[in-house]
């Protein structure tokens, strides 16, 4: 079944093809290099009746299953579709630049110690990975601020909770940690390597300052927010103290929490690499700046399409993780 | 559409209120405002009682004082023998929003209702019994943000029923909703409490809804003193339930309610209207406001509408043998 679907989908992609070379130039070999899988269904969607009328014309074995088929196809692959489409849209913008990048290199505008070409970068990156260096500053980064992450988010929503919870403890501590959200957190720097020495404590703990603020904020506001007609509505229904907190105000309070957790996310990569720009000897942060006194721009831009690419990841991850947690919010 | 209610199980009786003495001030910014004086009222098992009042004549406080929900500050309720002493289990309450915690389903928004210790199945069973009842029984797993706000007003009554409420409150149950399924709720509730024939405090702005639901109208207002609110007029509404609602009887009663709220009812001369002399005098004792006492000058068929037995009801209760009653599964 899946064959004889492959094969008149093949014939089909093979008439629009045909129809595009007439129609217009450089989209046909787009559409066959895609292949039946994604990218044709985006230039076949908006013309299924010109594809059966092609079989028509062409007198092909069984023109009437060859409609039947095609539509039908197109309709149960309907919401991959719209996420392939999304893809495709969201990577149109850095497929541009990296073009645009492309362009300005060969035509030499910047000399490459200040702006390489994309492939010296991907040398560079290959170059790295066969040493086995690379892999090694991927990794210690990640576990840096997914340690951080963990540790200051947890604290944050420790905290969060009691203040957000406990009008006395909110009196007694809001001040303080308000104060202390005051302090760029970067100013903590010196004083954790005085503290801490040089090492993973240091750079863990700073990421930890930064994943705590987003988290603890959002949560005791979203819990001292709590509509208090729910929270009226719970006590008459005889709920209390962690039965209310359970069944009431934390799941009132999650969409800000999660929303405040994203943030903590983005923040530990800053943090990552402001602690390992200071001090460090392995990390992409230190990559970034061995790169620099190096002279070795590729490299450089390699760090940052490497950050930029783990940020995304780590970000996508708590966003799928939302989309969870949110479901029964919808 | 009319709503219709069958039974469904019950598990406790209707629960007698003696109100007495209650008095209640507010301090706001060192500045005290008294709400309630020397309120008495004694409400019999199953009976329907509607308080009506102007704004802030501290009806709704009245009320969240019988479940517990505010306190006294002088005077005491007591239910079937018991004070009332923090929120109490024998009492349910629904709002005038129906406050349904938007991440649950409305099955499971029932199901919060439930009293504790409710067995996973007989409560399961129990919350289909009340969808049904309350005509939600194909919503079961909408959420609140899906459905009308009749509809989820519906889930709210549902969710106060799975208490198996000895006192039902119902604070402006339907005041948000508009005109038409305000009186398909009436007659829901009418049904309701057919089947379930508990204790109802229902307080209301609308002088035709106590009149079409209650068995008695209890008028809350002050002086000009400023000293709080008390009950200045007791009505029992003639006439059995469903009543007319264009009764003559009842536009009296209406007209001497409405001018008891300071409202003008511009009656002219020879349409049938009692003029509102003929009504009970507004300056009476509190003591004569028990049930017994309450002066009647109308004769003998207000007689009807007070002093009912919860056997009455019980009697009201549809037939076990008709045909839309589903029974409820252990």
């Amino acid at each position: 079944m899946s064959g004889g679907l492959r094969t008149t989908n093949g014939t089909a992609t093979d008439g629009r093809a045909r129809d595009h070379v007439h129609a217009a130039g450089g989209a046909p070999s787009v559409a066959l290099e895609a292949g039946p899988g994604a990218g044709d269904e985006v230039l076949l969607a908006p013309h299924p009746q010109r594809v059966g009328a092609d079989d028509d014309r062409s007198g092909g074995g069984a023109p009437g299953r060859t409609r039947g088929v095609i539509p039908r196809g197109g309709g149960a692959r309907r919401p991959g579709g719209d996420r392939w489409r999304s893809t495709l849209l969201g990577a149109l913008v850095p497929v541009a630049l990296l073009g645009l990048w492309q362009a300005v290199t060969v035509a030499g505008v910047f000399l490459p110690v200040q702006l390489p070409a994309p492939a010296a970068v991907w040398g560079a990156g290959t170059e790295l990975l066969a040493r086995g260096e690379l892999g090694g500053h991927v990794a210690i980064s990640t576990q840096r601020v997914l340690l951080g992450f963990g540790i200051g988010a947890g604290a944050g929503l420790v905290v969060g909770a009691v203040v957000g919870l406990s009008r006395h403890a909110n009196l007694l501590l809001g001040p303080t940690v308000g104060a202390f959200r005051a302090v760029p957190s970067l100013a903590w720097v010196p004083l954790l390597l005085l503290w801490l020495r040089i090492g993973e404590t240091s750079k863990i703990t700073l990421i930890a300052i930064g994943a705590f603020f987003p988290v603890y904020t959002t949560f005791a506001a979203a819990l001292r927010h709590v509509d208090r007609h729910l929270v009226e509505v719970g006590r008459a229904y005889g709920l209390r103290g962690t039965g209310l907190l359970a069944r009431v105000q934390l799941p009132a309070a999650i969409p800000s929490v999660v929303a405040g957790t994203r943030l903590a996310m983005a923040q530990s990569w800053l943090f990552l690499v402001a602690a390992e720009l200071i001090a460090s000897s392995q990390g992409l942060g230190f990559l970034l700046l061995d790169s620099q006194n190096n002279g070795r721009t590729d490299r450089l831009l390699l760090a940052i399409v490497l950050l930029a690419v783990l940020g995304k990841l780590s970000d996508t991850v708590i966003g799928l993780v939302e989309r969870r947690l949110l479901r029964s919010w919808s | 559409m009319r709503i219709t209610a069958t039974s469904a199980v019950r598990t406790r009786p209707a629960d007698p209120i003696r109100i007495s003495g209650v008095g209640r001030t507010f301090t706001t910014d060192g500045v005290a405002l008294p709400v309630l004086r020397e309120v008495h009222l004694d409400i019999a098992a199953g009976e329907i009682v509607a308080l009506i009042g102007a704004s802030g004549s501290g009806k709704s406080t009245l009320l969240r004082q019988v479940c517990g929900l505010d306190t006294p500050d002088t005077g005491s309720i007591v239910i079937d023998d018991r004070p009332v002493a923090g929120v109490d289990p024998r009492c349910a309450v629904a709002f005038q929003e129906p406050r349904l915690l938007p991440w649950r389903t409305l099955a499971a928004n029932v199901a919060l209702g439930l009293p504790r210790g409710t067995g996973r199945e007989a409560g399961a069973a129990r919350v289909d019994a009340l969808l049904r009842l309350v005509g939600l029984a194909g919503f079961r797993s909408h959420r609140p943000r899906h459905v009308s706000g009749g509809m989820a007003q519906r889930a709210a009554l549902a969710r106060a029923l799975a208490r198996s409420p000895g006192v039902l409150l119902l604070d402006e149950p339907f005041g948000a909703l508009d005109a038409l399924t305000r009186l398909q709720m009436q007659d829901l509730l009418l049904d309701i409490h057919r089947a379930e024939p508990t204790t109802v405090i229902l307080v209301t702005h609308d002088v035709d809804e106590a009149l079409y639901l209650a068995d008695r109208v209890v008028l809350l207002g002050s002086d000009d003193t400023g000293a709080g609110s008390t009950v200045v007029r007791v009505i029992d509404v003639p006439g059995d339930r469903p009543r007319d609602r264009g009764s003559h009887d009842l536009a009296a009663l209406r007209a001497g309610l409405l001018e008891g709220l300071g409202v003008a009812t511009h009656q002219h001369a020879g349409d049938g209207n009692v003029p509102p002399d003929d009504l009970p005098p507004d300056d009476l004792p509190p003591d004569d406001l028990l049930p017994d006492h309450v002066p009647d000058r109308r004769g003998a068929d207000s007689r009807v509408a007070h002093d009912r037995s919860p056997h009455v009801h019980a009697a009201a209760t549809p037939a076990a043998g008709d045909a839309d009653t589903p029974r409820t599964h252990a």
